[in-house]
């Protein structure tokens, strides 16, 4: 019970991503059938995506919307730092590298790797959309999807030249 | 105007691919007009922005006036190392547009105008990788060059290279998927994304250098890099994706999209993690020397064991990064290892450019697909010829072409280095490109006989038998002319064009050196 509760329940997240990613691994490299093949490449990349969405992720942090009502009251909770001049730079809060933190880091998601993920989503589907349509050419050429049917057949046209 | 060059310099082959969109698609006719105003444009851009990095120095340019802090702008940086590289694929994907034309040596015919949109957008994907100036937007680029690349490769006519782009879908995205991840755990770290900011972090703060995860994130980001450039272990796509697809693809691929990923490697090595952050790591510069070494001698004795020319040219392909990975992960003091790899970046560009354009013309107008097959090759195509042999000549290393220079910088590099296994690596794939080319033009010049065709290892038999063949052939001259079977201008242009640019960069190869070692001159000694 310590070992998930001091190891596993922190970064759960990191946890759950690293199976997926190695389970859609484990369906590119072993998977005989290409579209399963290409079904462990989804999953890939979602574990990446899901990876990308943790590091935003703060707890009791809100959406990084500028409302001015609610800027005020951060104001004057955070009246110190105030004092040496708030600005919301978003990409620049995680991570100690910094130095200093700004007050508003955190109240507010990071949203930079959400938005990045919004582009790295719109690649995946892009990949999976030409992936797909060249399995349907191969369906065509070879009449299968079984990886070991398509060698045979090409071992087969091999040796016929 | 010149302020705005690296911008232009992408988007003019975005809106090349869109007007081809528009009127390609309703008259086919329009498409190479189009296409090749629009990439003599990034030509010419090309050449203004190295004069101009060369004269003033390196051009930032932030796209939209987004400046580098906000770590969400789009940076463009054009430097002294990258501004050759544009040059060179502007170049290339120049010269093979006149290749092109008519669609000739592709096997389809009726998809002009979608070829030249992938073509371009291609273009923008390799000129956008090589200028990005921020990890996140290089993975996008590299993935739109990515898809352009399965889609040009899938359009040929043959199974096998339908079967081959899959897998090259597979792997590549397998690949730009563990960059990203690579990416994902340096921006853990460092809070940025932007290449100059993340080399400035890991340089001032030792806490976020000495951490594991940038460690891993380096490892991840070169792994991926690997996958995508075909280094040792992971080339198991190359071959077959690049044989299999159609003249017109391999030869914009096979010169380009390694050399490209080469370079992004050196870029992350010098622009994101640092020359000292790199090499400070116990071990690493002599297991990555190592992999190339093998990289060579593999690459090398697959080839000697090739019969088809395309695929023979692959493996060479697999022997040629491995001397530009090893070239750059010498380390050697005065960093002419670094120069070397840079070099032969270009030269290496160059002479491929020219044999797959040669085996491009041979699979047309011969049907040669195997080396048997090209049997009195020097009488049917003279120029053609002239072409190959330089080409071939560059890839040997005979001294006034570039592939004499590039391999000269790099084994003195290994020789300050103390990388001796990688210069023995060097000689022996040297002598058997020698062996290789030199069958090649053994056949070509005087046959060869059925058995013998592709048997290496009887020389005196093979020279007595294709004396008597070379006598035979004598008697027969073929019919009409001397260049009735040559290959027509527009392939014979970009071919003969490529052997003149390896004569170029071979005699003007100290400028060259010059400007590398100019743009070098930050790093430190180790």
């Amino acid at each position: 019970m310590d070992f998930i509760r001091e190891t596993i329940q922190p970064h759960f997240n990191f946890w759950i991503y690293v199976i997926l990613m190695m389970i859609g691994l484990w369906a590119v490299i072993a998977k005989n059938n290409l579209i399963k093949k290409l079904i462990g490449l989804s999953i890939f990349q979602t574990a990446i995506i899901l990876l990308y969405v943790s590091l935003g992720v703060k707890d009791g942090a809100t959406i990084p919307i500028l409302d001015h009502h609610a800027e005020e009251v951060e104001m004057a909770e955070h009246a110190e730092e105030a004092e040496h001049g708030v600005e919301l730079v978003p990409g620049h809060e995680i991570g100690p590298a910094n130095g200093g933190r700004h007050a508003l880091a955190d109240t507010i998601a990071n949203p930079l790797p959400h938005v990045l993920m919004l582009t790295a989503i719109v690649v995946g589907v892009a990949t999976l959309g030409v992936a797909l349509s060249i399995s349907q050419m191969v369906f065509k050429e070879f009449g299968t999807l079984e990886e070991n049917e398509i060698l045979e057949q090409l071992k087969a046209g091999n040796t016929d030249d | 105007m010149i302020e705005q060059l690296p911008a232009i310099l992408v988007l003019t082959p975005v809106f090349g691919a869109m007007l081809v969109g528009l009127f390609g698609t309703k008259d086919p006719r329009a498409c190479f007009p189009i296409v090749i105003v629009t990439l003599t444009l990034t030509l010419i851009t090309a050449f203004l922005s190295a004069h101009q990095v060369f004269t003033n120095g390196t051009i930032d340019y932030f796209m939209g006036g987004w400046e580098e802090p906000l770590g969400i702008g789009i940076h463009l940086r054009i430097d002294g190392i990258n501004a050759l590289v544009l040059c060179a694929i502007a170049v290339v994907v120049w010269l093979v547009t006149f290749f092109s034309v008519r669609r000739f040596g592709a096997e389809d015919t009726e998809k002009t105008p979608q070829f030249y949109i992938l073509y371009q957008l291609l273009c923008v994907g390799l000129f956008g990788i090589t200028i990005a100036g921020d990890t996140f937007n290089l993975f996008v680029l590299v993935e739109i060059s990515s898809l352009t690349s399965y889609g040009l490769i899938a359009m040929g006519s043959s199974r096998r290279g339908t079967f081959a782009a899959f897998n090259y879908v597979l792997m590549g995205t397998v690949g730009a998927s563990f960059y990203l991840l690579g990416v994902g755990y340096l921006f853990l770290k460092t809070g940025s994304l932007n290449m100059q900011d993340i080399h400035t972090i890991l340089a001032t703060n030792s806490a976020v250098a000495e951490s594991k995860a940038v460690t891993i994130a380096f490892l991840f980001i070169l792994v991926g890099i690997w996958i995508k450039m075909a280094f040792f272990p992971l080339y198991g796509w190359l071959p077959n994706a690049y044989s299999y697809c159609p003249s017109t693809t391999a030869c914009t691929l096979a010169p380009l999209m390694t050399k490209v990923s080469v370079y992004v490697m050196i870029r992350v090595m010098l622009g994101v993690f640092g020359y000292e952050w790199v090499f400070q790591h116990e071990g690493w510069s002599d297991l990555v020397v190592w992999l190339a070494v093998i990289a060579i001698l593999s690459g090398s004795v697959l080839a000697l064991a090739q019969r088809e020319i395309k695929r023979m040219l692959c493996y060479l392909i697999v022997a040629e990064v491995g001397y530009m990975v090893g070239g750059a992960w010498i380390a050697d003091p005065d960093h002419w290892g670094f120069t070397g790899a840079i070099y032969h970046i270009l030269a290496d560009a160059m002479m491929t450019l020219c044999l797959f354009l040669a085996a491009g013309i041979f699979a047309k107008r011969l049907g040669a697909v195997q080396i048997s097959d090209l049997e009195g090759l020097f009488k049917k195509m003279p120029l053609t010829s002239i072409g190959f042999v330089v080409g071939a000549l560059a890839m040997i290393g005979v001294p006034p072409t570039c592939g004499f220079f590039s391999k000269f910088y790099l084994i003195r590099g290994g020789i300050e280095g103390g990388h001796w296994e990688y210069v023995i690596a060097l000689l022996i794939s040297s002598l058997v490109n020698a062996v290789l080319f030199f069958r090649i033009f053994e056949i070509a010049y005087f046959g060869n006989k059925p058995a013998e065709g592709h048997d290496h290892g009887h020389h005196e038999e093979t020279e007595q038998g294709g004396a008597q063949q070379g006598s035979v052939s004598g008697q027969n001259p073929l019919g009409t002319g001397l260049l009735s079977r040559e290959a027509p201008a527009t392939a014979l242009f970009p071919l003969l064009a490529a052997a003149a640019i390896i004569l170029l960069l071979g005699i003007f190869n100290g400028p060259i050196v010059a400007l590398i070692r100019g743009a070098l001159e930050g790093l430190p000694a180790l």
